[in-house]
């Protein structure tokens, strides 16, 4: 064992292979060695969510805190991999029709979380402000709801108000 | 670094009892900080995400089997209707991001004062299930935390899952934090009633060097519900019954000042919880009760 492994795993639909340090992390591998940088990062430790991807599907994880390594054979969506040819994502559109963005650092990361926290509510997983009386379904997406479930996403520029309109037009 | 990929428990377990000094790696989300910031650099990680027994769950009869890996998310999202405490607790750790990865046996592996799962599972009395090729061991949990971030495990010992008692009454827990996400508690508070056993347990993060249990608040509340009869008449618990276990809960922390919040607040701040906490529970207890007896 000389510190490094062989990964192959899936990146927006494309195969992508290729010996590793085993301490590379998802963030970094994305970033440095398979030219997708939509995933930024921001703090490099859990805190910010600018480097929120979707795994295997629609589960949201902190691709800072992900070793490259130890996902071999997984399947990552990162924002580039949202649209469907030039048409853009319901959330992509979403964040343009309300300007649920300045800089847009915090953006592809806000988006690939907000499109888990829709799928999320709609298959009725309540939140910690989802009163406990909830009938099971979909949870009506409060902004409250929306709030709590984007919690996981700084935004520095504070568009915050703008982000949970853009969600709550598409979790609608 | 080496990085090892047992593709089951026992290849884990021969891992471990080879490379003692391993550091395993379940969720990451408290292991890849260390390494990012270099805090930390083992020089072999043990990944235990190809293990699938510990993402899984059983729920028996009186008992839950919680697989060490099993996500918060998946707690909340199955587990709340038997864990109520745990279920509370996991839905304030952290981001919905983190709380796909992180799950208990990574806490316990911390064993930081401040991890959330620690109230809950001190109140609900559980048992951690440890394993080495040695064998497997049961260790309660008012055993399991031996110091600042360390816990009873042998160095070639892994962490299998964590048997919990099915709840038997209602269960609380309630955090103070600058915000809901993404901050380390200033300190928390979980509390399980136990009409079966008419006994009453609680948990304490963030406010001694390591979680602890309120014994003789438990004692003092368990004697005076028994002594009113209040198990039987489900009649609300006066103000100095209260009173008396909010100051008893406070007075078993033994927290210090740093940057979150000073000794004080974190003693009064208790005090408010375990007041809130218990009022909440006595009331669903009663509720409960009181249905049992309409139907
Ligand atoms: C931004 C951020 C916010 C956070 N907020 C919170 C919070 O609000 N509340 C909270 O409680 N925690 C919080 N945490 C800490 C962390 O998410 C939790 O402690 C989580 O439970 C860790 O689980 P994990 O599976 O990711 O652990 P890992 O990082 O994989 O492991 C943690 C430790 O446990 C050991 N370990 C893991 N599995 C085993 C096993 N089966 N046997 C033996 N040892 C094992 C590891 O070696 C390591 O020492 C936060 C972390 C971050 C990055
Ligand atoms: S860069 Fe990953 S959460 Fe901030
Ligand atoms: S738009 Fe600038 S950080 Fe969010």
């Amino acid at each position: 064992m000389d510190g490094t492994s062989e990964v192959g795993l899936r990146i927006n639909g494309k195969p992508f292979s290729r010996v590793i340090d085993n301490r590379t992390t998802l963030l970094d591998l994305l970033r440095e060695q398979a030219g997708v940088t939509g995933p930024k990062k921001g703090c490099d430790h859990g805190q910010c969510g600018a480097c929120t991807v979707l795994l295997d599907g629609d589960r949201r994880v902190n691709a800072c805190l992900l070793l490259a390594v130890s996902l071999d054979g997984a399947d990552v969506t990162t924002v580039e991999g949202l649209a469907d040819g030039d048409r853009l994502h319901p959330v992509q559109q979403a964040f343009v029709d309300h300007d649920g963005f300045q800089c847009g650092f915090c953006t592809p990361g806000q988006i690939c979380s907000a499109v888990a926290a829709i799928a999320e509510a709609r298959a009725g997983w309540p939140s910690v402000v989802t009163p406990p009386d909830t009938p099971p379904g979909p949870v009506e997406p409060t902004a409250a709801e929306i709030r709590e479930r984007m919690s996981g996403n700084l935004c520095r520029c504070g568009a915050y108000v703008n982000i949970v309109a853009a969600v709550r037009e598409v979790a609608r | 670094m080496d990085f090892l990929r047992p593709a089951s428990w026992e290849e884990a377990l021969a891992a471990k009892a080879e490379h003692p000094t391993a550091v395993p790696i379940a969720g990451g989300t408290d292991v890849m900080v260390e390494i990012n910031f270099d805090h930390r650099r083992p020089d072999v990680l043990l990944d235990l995400n190809r293990i699938g027994e510990l993402h899984d769950w059983e729920v028996g009869e009186d008992t839950v089997r919680l697989g060490a890996s099993v996500s918060y998310t998946r707690i909340i999202e199955n587990l709340r209707s038997v864990l109520p405490g745990l279920a509370t607790a996991s839905h304030t750790v952290a981001s919905p991001q983190i709380r796909n990865r992180g799950g208990v046996g990574g806490n316990l592996g911390c064993a930081s004062p401040a991890g959330d799962a620690h109230p809950a599972l001190l109140a609900s009395g559980c048992e951690v299930e440890v394993a080495s090729v040695r064998g497997t061991r049961m260790i309660p949990i008012d055993e399991f935390y031996v110091g600042v971030k360390r816990n009873a495990l042998a160095p070639d010992e892994l962490i299998r899952a964590i048997h919990l008692p099915r709840a038997d009454g209602p269960q609380q827990f309630s955090k103070v934090g600058t915000r809901n996400a993404m901050v380390i508690a200033v300190c928390a508070f979980g509390i399980a009633l136990h009409p079966s056993t008419r006994t009453v347990r609680t948990g304490i993060g963030s406010a001694a060097p390591t979680p602890i249990r309120a014994k003789a608040a438990e004692e003092f509340l368990a004697a005076a519900l028994e002594e009113g009869g209040f198990w039987d008449n489900g009649k609300i618990i006066p103000p100095a019954v209260a009173r008396q276990f909010a100051e008893l809960v406070s007075g078993a922390a033994n927290p210090i000042d740093d940057v979150r919040g000073s000794a004080s607040y974190r003693r009064h701040a208790l005090g408010v919880m375990a007041r809130r906490t218990l009022g909440w529970t006595w009331d669903e207890y009663r509720g409960n009760e009181r249905s049992a007896r309409c139907a």
